[in-house]
């Protein structure tokens, strides 16, 4: 399927004009003057930003824009100097990392987490929530989650199906190449019924043969009626398959916009190629065609 | 050389109460450790709190002998509490650092003189056995076989210890069967995937400090139960010693702790037996008979390297199961 | 609040101990068989008694005050000319018998070496005292030569307060290699105690043993010190590095390598304490409150110059400024050319060196040499890297004076046998609230 035929692309997301902090017609997540600074250094600097429900939407930007920053921000996994974000309606301000997980919203890390010295499936029945065995007392005694893990089993297994991982389950996790613990991360996110997947550069360091799959399987996220807010470096990945697409550039967000808008607006262009003048933008990721906007865009 | 002396001399150690007494406090560790990642040098302080605990409660307050085994385990709880607060979000070689420290003040607080009616000082504690022995369900007499012939104390001790080590090697193996050992060692692997998970990481590693703080306070009783409690005991090496215990016998295995305790007392003793012997025989002319002994300290050290070095994972670990992970 | 006035004893030792410890029945069979030389008070009235007898130096001490307080009841009685008092008490309980000093002979006192039992006041010695399965009870106090002196709250605070700096700066020695490794290796190193014992026994042996010079003996030991690390780094640390072990491994394998060192030094110098040849010992009064013995002068100027020198080091030699760099980002540092591997050497040169010489200056101080010096300081060395920030060197400076001054100043309000509890605490509460340590930069480490 190539990718630039997305059928599924949902439109009409925002309210009035587009711009940098646009409201949206079914936000999920909404945050509020997010400041965190490093030794002076401001890393991130958000006035107002909505990420729409039901949707892909994308948050590029040059390195060191402060995207990464910005998702362990939201996800509790830092504390911002300033500001308010709330999940779903409800306030996650402070709220730590595990209990926003919880909630619903569930992330990956841009560098792989795969619990090495687990097995596949092991690392995708840690994924489930609220088992029984997982309390102290309640663990020593296995008839009484012996079902449930049992469950989880079967569903963990139907997920490592769907994520071709199915021949591995019973592999060390270590043993994995850098694609299959990628998609190992987000099947085992999958496990919780998240209902908003966040994910940190989920093509980084991804073999070619595998970005499609892991396209479609974002693109499938979707489709089950999850919202999904990624960061990418790669502006064709984000082209292909985001409904919205947010740029962040030192700290702040310069541009957001449906992903066609977006890329021909000047402050994009200059944010990316002033910082990155000398890097390709286009062909990271092999397999997807590369279109014409790239080579307008190097000059 | 009295080779029939020295043989018997330590392979009654497979059932010391020390052998039991540290193997207990290594199933600690090796949960502390070896499933949870949790750099723990404390353990000492554990044992202490076990020993002192058991020992206190029953000549300063009359407990009987089980409550003073409740007192030791309470003890522990609230010393896990107090050193996890602080310590548990930083990172390993902080963790280490804290727990030696506060392990120590744990054991200076005891030596000092300043509570010495109750701690008996540098002196430690002694004579409190009398209501242990009461329960004793043991008739009179000596029973046993060659080495292994003890009288109805020694047997009730030892017995003692092995239920308990019993019991904590079926909890710790319960326990990392389940779910909430799925939880922990993902802990070990990573806390920060963990938490994205939606776990409360910091809970699991206090669950999992003070189970293992028990285990070591338990450790403590056992040792303290047939003889005394001395501060001198508690200090830093002794946690090292359970350390090699542990790396031995392989952090992240259900009986690497009771194999490595039970290898390191045995050898321990092997040596004292053989190198003065050697030494006296004229064997080891460079050596005097103190030097010998001390040799064997020197060749923990050295073992402790070697294994970390050479076989992280202990004489029962898989290869794969544990490996060192840098944070 | 007023400054407390405290009592010191003097001389350490007194002289003369007195009085072997009577029994009871014996004491009780004294004062029945002889009542009218014992000085005793409601003896008649009460079943209950409690007797003793003061002599120094086999002489017996009359006109001596005793009071004796508890439940609800108080006497006071003088001894007799041979010495003897006793006092009827009216129940079988514990009461505090205090011996008044002020009422004893010039430069005689009440001695607590050996005893626990006695706690010094204003007032004089008491001893809290109970009867056995008889009815009287044999009390006495250890008499020796000394003098109580008041030293103010404020000259006790200043002569500690030295104190403190002079411990904070030897420790800085030790700190600041410990601090480097850490910084350019990453290795919490627990075998820089073993240098710092190795230090204080390379310079026993030549300048005792061998009956050496001082100041060809001391820097000797210092090289050498030096040299060890040098030596540990090319057998022990640079193969493990090239072979990846992680951060946790490295700290195993020295803390094995610890113990081990720990005990070939016990093999080769048993569990003795010796001592550095005599360099003036003797405290000279400087000014007001301050007095220092010359070695305690010597050892500050010293540890001031080292550090000094270790300051410029790091601040405008290339290869010091190299070290922080790596310090700073090891894998930057590698990528602008810096050769990792001879900083690295380097710094663990200069770091044994530095934590031999404190070494030696720490056996002048605690005084004395033995096996497990060096560890019995260790985990005051990590508060002070801790506290000030691992891996940077002015933090283990600041971090070390801050462990040395508190261990010191502690014992103004602590009992001086849980001294070190002090930095340890503080260490937790500083990795509480500031993780990275007062210097350290702020960074996720948790």
């Amino acid at each position: 399927m190539p990718a630039d035929t997305n059928t599924t692309r949902s439109t009409g997301l925002h309210v009035g004009e587009v711009r940098p902090g646009v409201a949206k017609v079914d936000p999920i997540l909404v945050a509020d003057n997010i400041t965190r600074s490093f030794g002076g250094l401001k890393a991130v600097d958000v006035d107002h930003v909505e990420i729409p429900r039901h949707a892909i939407t994308a948050l590029i930007g040059p390195n060191g824009a402060g995207k990464t920053t910005f998702f362990n921000l939201l996800t509790g996994f830092d504390k911002p100097d300033t500001g308010e974000w709330s999940f779903d309606g409800k306030s996650i301000s402070g709220v730590p990392a595990f209990k926003t997980s919880r909630m619903g919203q569930v992330r990956t890390f841009q560098l792989t987490k795969a619990l090495a010295m687990l097995s596949v499936l092991e690392n995708m029945k840690l994924g489930a929530k609220a088992q029984k065995g997982e309390n102290f007392f309640t663990a020593m005694l296995p008839w009484l989650w012996r079902k449930q893990d049992d469950e989880i089993e079967q569903k963990a297994l139907k997920l490592l199906e769907r994520f071709k991982l199915d021949t591995k389950q019973d592999d060390f996790a270590a043993s994995l190449s850098g694609g299959q613990r990628k998609l190992l991360e987000m099947a085992r996110a999958l496990m919780s019924d998240p209902t908003l997947v966040m994910l940190d550069e989920p093509m980084a360091g991804v073999n070619p043969a595998l970005t499609q799959s892991l396209l479609d399987h974002i693109l499938g996220l979707k489709a089950d009626g999850m919202t999904v807010l990624f960061v990418e470096h790669d502006m064709h990945m984000v082209r292909h398959i985001s409904d919205w697409v947010i740029v962040m550039a030192e700290g702040r967000i310069v541009a957001e916009g449906p992903p066609d808008e977006v890329m021909k607006n000047p402050a994009v262009i200059d944010a990316y190629l002033g910082s990155h003048m000398d890097t390709d933008l286009g062909v990271v990721t092999g397999r997807i065609e590369t279109v014409t906007a790239p080579k307008r865009e190097k000059k | 050389m009295d080779w029939g002396a020295i043989f018997s001399n330590s392979v009654v150690w497979i059932v010391n109460p020390e052998t039991i007494a540290y193997a207990l406090a290594t199933v600690g560790l090796a949960i502390h450790f070896g499933y949870t990642g949790l750099l723990n040098f404390g353990q000492a302080g554990f044992m202490a709190l076990g020993a002192y605990g058991y020992a206190i409660s029953i000549l300063t307050f009359g407990f009987p002998w089980w409550a003073g085994i409740l007192v030791g385990i309470a003890a522990s709880v609230l010393f896990a509490l107090i050193l996890g607060i602080p310590t548990l979000r930083l990172r390993a070689d902080y963790l280490a650092i804290a727990t030696i420290a506060l392990a120590e003040v744990v054991r200076l607080l005891f030596q000092t003189t300043t509570f010495d009616a109750v701690t008996g000082s540098a002196d430690g504690l002694g004579g409190y056995h009398d209501s242990f022995r009461a329960a004793n369900p043991i008739p009179k007499g000596t029973y046993g076989f060659g080495p292994f012939t003890y009288n109805e104390t020694d047997w009730w001790v030892r017995i003692f210890g092995i239920l308990l080590l019993a019991l904590a090697v079926l909890i710790t193996w319960l326990l990392m069967r389940s779910p909430w050992g799925r939880v922990v060692k993902g802990i070990r692997e990573d806390e920060d995937a963990v938490r994205a998970l939606g776990k409360n990481v910091f809970s699991y590693k206090m669950q999992a400090l003070i189970l293992g703080g028990v285990f070591g306070s338990l450790g403590g009783v056992v040792f303290a139960m047939p003889s005394a409690v001395i501060p001198a005991v508690y200090v830093p090496s002794l946690t090292f010693f359970l350390w090699t215990i542990l790396l031995l016998g392989g952090a992240a295995t259900i009986f690497g702790p009771v194999l490595g305790s039970v290898l390191f007392w045995v050898i321990m003793a092997f040596l004292s037996n053989l190198l003065p012997r050697m030494s006296e025989a004229g064997l080891l002319p460079f050596m005097s008979n103190q030097q010998a002994n001390i040799t064997r300290f020197i060749l923990v050290g050295l073992a402790l390297m070697l294994i970390v070095i050479f076989r992280p994972q202990g004489i029962l670990g898989n290869k794969k199961e544990l490996t060192f992970n840098a944070r | 609040m007023v400054p407390a006035q405290r009592f010191r004893l003097l001389m350490k030792r007194p002289i003369m101990l007195l009085f072997a410890v009577l029994m009871a029945s014996m004491a009780f069979a004294m004062t029945a068989a002889t009542p009218a030389h014992a000085d005793s008070i409601n003896t008649d009235k009460y079943q209950y008694v409690f007797s003793g007898n003061v002599k120094y130096n086999d002489k017996p001490l009359s006109g001596v005050e005793i009071d004796v307080t508890g439940n609800g009841y108080s006497a006071k009685v003088k001894t007799d000319d041979k010495g003897q008092w006793s006092v009827g008490v009216p129940e079988k309980k514990k009461y505090s018998i205090t011996l008044v000093e002020s009422t004893l002979p010039k430069g005689v006192i009440v001695s607590q070496e050996g005893t626990d039992r006695i706690t010094i006041s204003d007032k004089g010695a008491t001893i809290e005292a109970e009867f056995g399965l008889t009815d009287s009870k044999s009390v006495n106090f250890f008499l020796g030569q000394g003098v109580r002196e008041t030293v103010s709250f404020f000259d006790q605070f200043v002569g500690r307060a030295i104190n403190g700096l002079n411990f904070g700066l030897m420790l800085a020695l030790a700190s600041i290699g410990l601090s480097l490794v850490f910084g350019t290796t990453g290795i919490s190193n627990f075998a820089h105690a073993e240098m710092v014992t190795f230090g204080a026994l390379m310079a026993l042996t030549f300048s005792v043993i061998l009956s050496w010079p001082v100041w060809v003996a001391f820097p000797l030991a210092v090289v050498l010190t030096g040299a060890l690390g040098w030596l540990q780094d090319v057998v022990v640390w640079k193969p493990l590095r090239i072979k990846g072990m992680s951060i946790v491994q490295l700290m195993i394998v020295s803390i094995g390598f610890s113990l081990a060192l720990r005990y070939v030094f016990q093999y080769f110098f048993g569990g003795r304490t010796y001592q550095l040849p005599d360099m003036g010992s003797k405290k000279i009064p400087l000014l007001g409150p301050i007095a220092l013995s010359p070695t305690d002068m010597v050892s500050m100027a010293i540890s001031i110059v080292m550090l000094v020198l270790v300051a410029f080091w790091l601040q405008r030699t290339k290869i010091g400024k190299a070290t922080r760099a790596i310090a700073d980002n090891s894998s930057l540092a590698a990528a602008s050319g810096i050769d990792v591997d001879r900083v690295v050497r380097i710094v663990w040169i200069f770091g044994s060196a530095l934590a031999g010489l404190s070494g030696i200056l720490w056996a002048y101080f605690r005084p004395g040499i033995k096996w497990d010096m060096g560890w019995q300081i260790l985990l005051l060395i990590f508060a002070a890297v801790v506290l000030g920030g691992l891996g940077t060197a002015y933090g283990a400076l600041v971090g070390s004076i801050i462990v040395g001054l508190l261990v010191e100043l502690s014992t103004l309000w602590i009992p001086s046998d849980i001294k070190y509890v002090g930095p340890f605490i503080v260490l937790i509460i500083v990795l509480m609230v500031r993780p990275q340590g007062l210097l350290g930069r702020r960074e996720r480490i948790g």
